[in-house]
């Protein structure tokens, strides 16, 4: 078991997620030698996603993937919905001819051919992929500086110059060998979501949208029972994407399963219209890190660097994952570039290079402005249900014309206010918010 | 000794998921794996391959993404993989399979002769079992079908000894090589590929040939104009009407007892061979001691 393989890689990159595929792609087009190991069948197996793809992030690492990427829609128009529980609905519409002009700015996705695609990219990149294969702990020397992996395979020892943990929101490889603990319930989001397939025509007249023009709306509200998450309806080629994720503690305090909470979204009057006839033809489940900035684990050491969900970068309030993964891997990779150019050791010294680039970066300076948000949020539920809830039922009784004084009907509302929060409340709730959020 | 292992790339039918909540069969993102019964015919190989040094070329019919499975084939011990692949093979059925089949083994056989063809029992998509059998025809060799064990091959005799499953036991055949074995699954269970032979089979080229390469002249032979079988109609079949029945009861026990005096009051030959049973058992030597 413990015997080597003969071979020495410059880089391990540990999964095949778009952190990963960033990484190992990055460093086989600089020439590096790069083994990447993945648990799953094939690279994307074990991957979830809404999905949107920033473009952005994706461009600076192969700047013309728009002429082989699959890519399902470009967004034009975004959509804000706040839900209430069964009945109504009130939201924002933001649609722009400034995203239909090329270059665009963001599509949707559909990961499973995505990720074939990326994996693709990587391989003819030069970097040696290996599936199925479950990287069981880190190899260290006697100073405790990491130089390889252990797998679960006869001769299955590795060498490696850095070895890059992009082994997902668990990362088990991570634990084990010590660098960060398990994820705590609060810190994680347990999300579900179906692909369901509808005739291109059919969604296209349903979301006003023609060619390749897509539609995202995101959705809050006491829809998610009271629960801190967010629910998403995204439209493909010829399918919709259908999710809503919650914070793993308040599911399991409300012992909601993930099944009966997309039912509900299902349901809502709101979505049931717009889905309705759809064919069912993926349904997966995954762990989103939304613990945020408060929650980053220690990011480099002697030998390593860690990148994606498996630091936990993931930007809870604007939905972002991916783009985050996919500039950590990057700007991991492009270090490592660096220090291998520059003939220098890759020390904890020299590797702290990444977390200075990131602090750079969007990554870090949008982690640190929501910082406080996640706990925020947590601590007080009603800001995502009492709130919108309260919206609803103004906007109910303002537009209900039945002979009944306006003014009355806004001593009614304000009445129903007080009876929810107390002016010191509301002041409070509005100081926590712009502070979470400034 | 040579020995060529045809495989297929099938949809995993196990990982093809259900909804919890519609119970509807989700196809998408459904993988291609060898078809599993084949992989047992792989490992009986690979065994012989350890055991008398012979040589291991796994060789597939099928559209260019097979490879995956060539090289997975390849990462378990295979020495060498071949992928007969061209457009003119599309919509094969078992009759065209096995002439392009045949026709790319005796390609082979002029190169390095052949001695033993494994194949799986059938393919968990096809299900006819019908490629194995056209392939001994093809080839003029034995047939030896429903094997479980390969009990020893006689490199000076040519001969090979193994174990078919038959209705009612076990047949030991005895049989002149060039032969061809289809594998029983449960057999035997498939290595777990080391390392260096990951790293083998992820830089491997597999071999592509098409139907030149693979000496096939007469084109009406193969793919879908070499193929009769006609599929007259898909279709799911409608569910059994089979009511269920709540067993009343205090306790577990209560019920368990209730359903135990139904099965048998409706199957009074089962409680006549289970009371000989236990009374067997209660009088035996073990019982005793």
């Amino acid at each position: 078991m413990s015997e080597t393989v003969s071979e020495k890689f410059d880089a391990i990159v540990v999964g095949a997620g778009p952190a990963g595929n960033a990484a190992a792609y990055t460093l086989a087009k600089a020439g590096l030698a790069v083994l990447q190991i993945e648990r799953g069948e094939y690279p994307g197996s074990k991957n979830v996603q809404g999905a949107i793809l920033y473009s952005h992030a994706l461009e600076a690492i192969i700047p013309d993937f728009r002429d082989s990427a699959p890519l399902e829609r470009h967004i034009v128009e975004q959509r804000m919905w706040l839900l209430d529980e069964s009945t109504s609905y009130t939201g924002a519409h933001f649609r722009s001819e400034e995203f239909n002009k090329p270059p665009y700015n963001r599509y949707t996705i559909i990961r499973a051919r995505f990720d074939k695609w990326f994996s693709q990219q990587v391989r003819d990149a030069g970097a040696l992929v290996i599936c199925e294969t479950t990287v069981t702990g880190l190899l260290k020397n006697e100073a405790g500086k990491v130089i390889g992996v252990r797998t679960e395979r006869e001769n299955g020892d590795i060498l490696a110059d850095v070895v890059i943990l992009a082994d997902g929101v668990n990362s088990l490889v991570g634990q084990r060998a010590g660098l960060r603990p398990d994820i705590a319930p609060k810190d994680a989001a347990l999300a579900v979501k179906e692909i369901l397939f509808l005739p291109k025509e059919v969604i296209e007249q349903r979301f006003n949208v023609s060619g390749s023009q897509g539609v995202v709306i995101e959705i809050a509200g006491s829809i998610t029972g009271g629960m801190l998450g967010t629910a998403f309806l995204y439209t493909n080629k010829d399918s919709l994407a259908i999710g809503v994720g919650c914070i793993l503690e308040d599911m399991k305090k409300q012992k909601m399963t993930p099944a009966e909470l997309l039912e509900r979204v299902k349901r809502h009057p709101a979505i049931r219209p717009l889905i309705e006839g759809g064919e069912m033809k993926e349904y997966a489940a995954h762990l989103i890190p939304e613990g945020g900035y408060n929650a980053l684990p220690q990011l480099y050491g002697d030998g390593w660097v860690m990148v994606g969900d498996s630091a936990g970068f993931v930007n809870a309030i604007h939905r972002e994952g991916s783009n985050l993964a996919m500039t950590t891997g990057r700007i991991a990779a492009e270090t490592v570039i660096e220090l291998k150019t520059a003939g220098k050791p890759f020390s904890a010294a020299n590797l702290a290079a990444y977390k200075a680039r990131l602090d750079d970066s969007f990554v870090m300076k949008d982690l640190k402005k929501y910082a406080e948000a996640p706990d925020m949020l947590l601590d007080n539920p009603h800001m995502l249900g009492m709130y919108p809830d309260f919206l609803a039922r103004s906007a109910q009784t303002m537009l209900t014309v039945d002979g009944i004084d306006k003014r009355a009907k806004q001593r009614e509302i304000l009445a129903r206010l007080k009876q929810k929060r107390s002016l010191w409340g509301i002041i409070g709730d509005a100081y926590k918010f712009w502070r979470a959020f400034k | 000794m040579h020995i060529v292992v045809c495989i297929k790339q099938v949809p995993d039918s196990a990982q093809i998921r259900v909804h919890p909540v519609t119970n509807t069969i989700m196809r998408q993102g459904v993988p291609a794996i060898i078809n599993p019964f084949d992989l047992f015919a792989l490992e009986e190989a690979l065994r012989l391959k350890d055991k008398y040094g012979a040589r291991v070329t796994v060789m597939s019919m099928g559209p260019a993404q097979a490879e995956e499975a060539m090289k997975k084939a390849l990462s378990f011990g295979a020495n060498d993989a071949i992928l007969v692949s061209d457009k003119i093979f599309a919509g094969a059925d078992t009759l065209a399979t096995s002439y392009a089949l045949a026709a790319a083994i005796r390609k082979l056989d002029e190169t390095r002769p052949v001695d033993i063809v494994f194949t799986g029992k059938q393919t968990i998509d096809g299900d006819t079992a019908q490629v194995g059998p056209g392939l001994a025809i093809r080839l003029n060799a034995q047939l030896l079908t429903y094997v479980s064990k390969i009990r020893g091959i006689d490199a000076a005799t040519r001969e090979i000894v193994v174990e078919r499953r038959a209705e009612g036991g076990v047949q030991v055949l005895a049989s002149k090589m060039p032969c061809v074995v289809t594998m029983l699954e449960g057999s035997n269970e498939m290595r777990f590929a080391t390392m260096p032979d990951m790293f083998r089979a992820a830089r491997f080229d597999v071999q592509h040939w098409n139907r030149d390469a693979a000496g096939i002249e007469d084109i009406k032979q193969v793919g879908l104009k070499g193929s009769p079988t006609v599929v007259a109609k898909v279709f799911a079949p409608s569910p059994k009407a089979v009511k269920a029945e709540m067993i009343p009861g205090e306790t577990p026990a209560a019920q368990c007892t209730a359903l135990v005096d139904r099965l048998f009051a409706e199957h009074p030959k089962l409680a006549a061979d289970l009371l000989k049973h236990l009374d067997s058992l209660n009088h035996s030597p073990e019982a005793a001691r």
